[in-house]
């Protein structure tokens, strides 16, 4: 276990450095050099000489990399080509409200879908059991920038239930309410895709769970139906659910950028965009990194729990 | 498919079929799939929203960039049957023509994915050892890329355009196709057949395509018809940001950025429904197709 653990640890490094490689070639792939262009034109030749000296653009390019990535590993990306600020601090100001909506959106999904799944297993073919699917698939289908615009058009603008974006009310003093009337939509519309799958991942696994054997010996000794589903049932069941949730964690950094930028939500996703459409590189790569990580730590829990709760899995 | 034969051999319920007569396995899966009422639903809504996006320029009542200031806003009427955007062009005319779009961009790009993944999926699968090693380590680099940031970095640098488009998505998501790919490969290549072929003095390039492959086709059918709805999909979301498909040229998902405004919001919900409208109800389509052929291709699936 602990070997296989090591070493699934190990296949990491050369994933990260791979789309460290990746992403550090495309941005010098990218047409005009911002930093460059940042600078100002009046400036003499050699003073322009002496920035580029001093930002290490004159550097060969394998050098220029591995200065960039030893900086990346220390956790410095540098300076915002526009705020001329560590896009590290710039970051660490706007991750918690990203974070802060995955986990509201996470457990919005977990609440609704496992039960809902678990119900289909049980009454399989049931007008519920047909409804939940129709709407797994919807969600599926749906485009989740619209389906903010269609709430924020019929709740928030027509109806007036919830606020049309922000994480507060402007000048209000700091109020849980306060927070979550701004939460509900957004965190809705992230766990959308997700609810779907899980509705679906969960529905099937119980199902083929209930239908072994020991469930059979289970309702034969007497046990109660509920006992049966949610004791015997639902712990080998939850098995592939759990590694789902950790699989949710990159479609969630995805989906951020999208519903952050929808509802004037201030996490990194909306940071993301804005930093695309003003060429702030640093700022591009910092979060692409993050994301990568995070994407790379989705896996490797999922698969480290699998490992955990499968006893019939060796390695 | 060309090689029936083999199929049939290799499917053993064909022959404990409940009506026990041998029928082809294409018709199991096209009565199987007929039965799936969703798979239909599905299917008759793509025939007609890709028939109407082929024949555009003769359905569509206006011009789809034909602006007219006087008119904007129009809610339904029988001139303009979904209503007009801020600039006071038709929304039927302009989802007709932006269909034609989002599907080129869909099924395009879902040639490229299937096309780079199967082939490395076949050749990994086939060959195995050290080539097997390196193309599955490169998959397992680019599924880690959070492909979203990655599609907007390269976009928005490159300036975005159609054919950008599709080759970026082509190039980030053959991966799940080759890892499928792989996996028929490793189990296929044992088969008697293969090995037939290899008697015979075939080519590894003619086993791996003209013998393994269409036996692989139907979970790679399956997969190409998801795809094209999940780039559709994502289509339209980068091309809402506005980096995707520009304007003039309308795309299912840059109709919707001018549909941002209190102002629409407020007085007129036909702007912003119908063409997200279009990308739920085609996207959902492909997804029901897929899984109706899901189904029919799996024998474990039985008949209802």
């Amino acid at each position: 276990m602990f070997n296989y653990l090591l070493r699934r640890l190990i296949t990491v490094i050369p994933i990260l450095l791979g789309i460290s490689i990746i992403s550090f070639a495309i941005m010098q792939a990218a047409p005009g050099n911002p930093a460059v262009m940042t600078m100002d034109p009046t400036i003499s030749a050699e003073a322009r000489a002496r920035q580029l000296e001093a930002l290490g653009l004159n550097d060969p390019i394998p050098v220029q990399y591995v200065k960039w990535l030893s900086g990346v590993v220390r956790g410095d990306f540098g300076l915002s080509y526009t705020q001329r600020r560590p896009v590290m601090e710039m970051i660490l100001e706007r991750l918690p409200n990203t974070l802060l909506l995955m986990l509201v959106a996470t457990i919005l999904a977990m609440l609704v879908s496992i039960p809902i799944g678990i119900y289909q297993a049980r009454k399989r073919g049931s007008a519920l059991d047909y409804g939940a699917t129709v709407f797994s698939f919807a969600g599926l289908a749906m485009p989740n920038f619209w389906l903010a615009m269609m709430l924020i058009m019929l709740l928030s603008v027509q109806m007036g239930w919830f606020p049309v974006g922000g994480v507060s009310t402007l000048g209000a003093d700091f109020s849980i309410l306060d927070r979550l009337h701004h939460l509900i939509l957004p965190a809705l519309v992230l766990a959308t895709s997700d609810m779907a799958a899980l509705t679906r991942y969960t529905r099937s696994s119980m199902i083929d769970v209930l239908n072994q054997d020991y469930i059979r010996t289970a309702r034969a000794k007497g046990l109660v139906e509920r006992t049966v589903v949610y004791r015997h049932g639902l712990r080998n069941g939850l098995i592939p659910i759990v590694t789902i949730f950790a699989l949710m964690l990159p479609t969630m950094i995805g989906g951020s950028v999208i519903v952050e930028t929808i509802f004037s939500w201030p996490g990194i996703g909306r940071m993301f965009i804005s930093a695309v459409f003003e060429r702030d590189y640093p700022v591009i790569m910092a979060i692409t990194m993050i994301a990568a990580v995070l994407t790379v730590i989705g896996n490797l829990i999922a698969d480290i729990c699998y490992a955990l709760l499968d006893p019939r899995i060796e390695y | 498919m060309t090689s029936k034969d083999s199929v049939i051999v290799d499917q053993p319920f064909v022959a404990q079929d409940q009506l026990g007569s041998h029928r082809p396995l294409w018709r199991i899966t096209l009565t199987k799939f007929w039965q799936n009422r969703l798979a239909v639903i599905g299917l008759v809504l793509l025939s007609i929203i890709i028939i109407s996006a082929l024949l555009a320029p003769w359905i569509a009542p206006h011009d789809p960039n034909w602006q007219n200031l006087r008119m904007r806003l129009q809610p339904p009427s029988a001139e303009f049957w979904l209503g007009t955007d801020h600039l006071g062009r038709d929304i039927f005319s302009r989802l007709l023509f932006a269909g034609r779009v989002s599907l080129f961009v869909g099924f395009s790009a879902m040639l490229g994915a299937i096309t780079i993944g199967t082939t490395l999926g076949a050749i990994a699968g086939y060959y195995g050892g050290r080539v097997d090693a390196f193309i599955m380590r490169t998959v397992d680099v680019v599924i880690s890329f959070p492909s979203i940031f990655l599609l907007i970095t390269l976009v928005a640098i490159f300036q975005p355009s159609i054919d950008k488009l599709i080759l970026s998505f082509a190039l980030l998501s053959w991966t799940g196709t080759a890892r499928l790919v792989r996996g028929e490969f490793l189990t296929l290549k044992q088969r008697e057949y293969v090995l037939a072929a290899r008697t015979l003095g075939m080519s590894n390039m003619s086993i791996i395509f003209r013998q393994i492959l269409p036996n692989a086709m139907g979970p790679i059918i399956v997969a190409a018809t998801l795809a094209v709805g999940g780039f559709i999909l994502a289509e339209s979301a980068l091309s809402f940001l506005g980096l995707g498909v520009q304007p003039p040229t309308a795309s299912w998902g840059n109709m919707l950025t001018n549909a941002q405004s209190l102002n629409v919001f407020r007085n007129a919900w036909w702007y912003p429904t119908f063409p997200g409208l279009m990308i739920f109800i085609t996207v959902l389509s492909f997804n029901f197709v897929g899984d109706g052929l899901r189904d029919a291709l799996d024998p474990k699936v039985l008949e209802r």
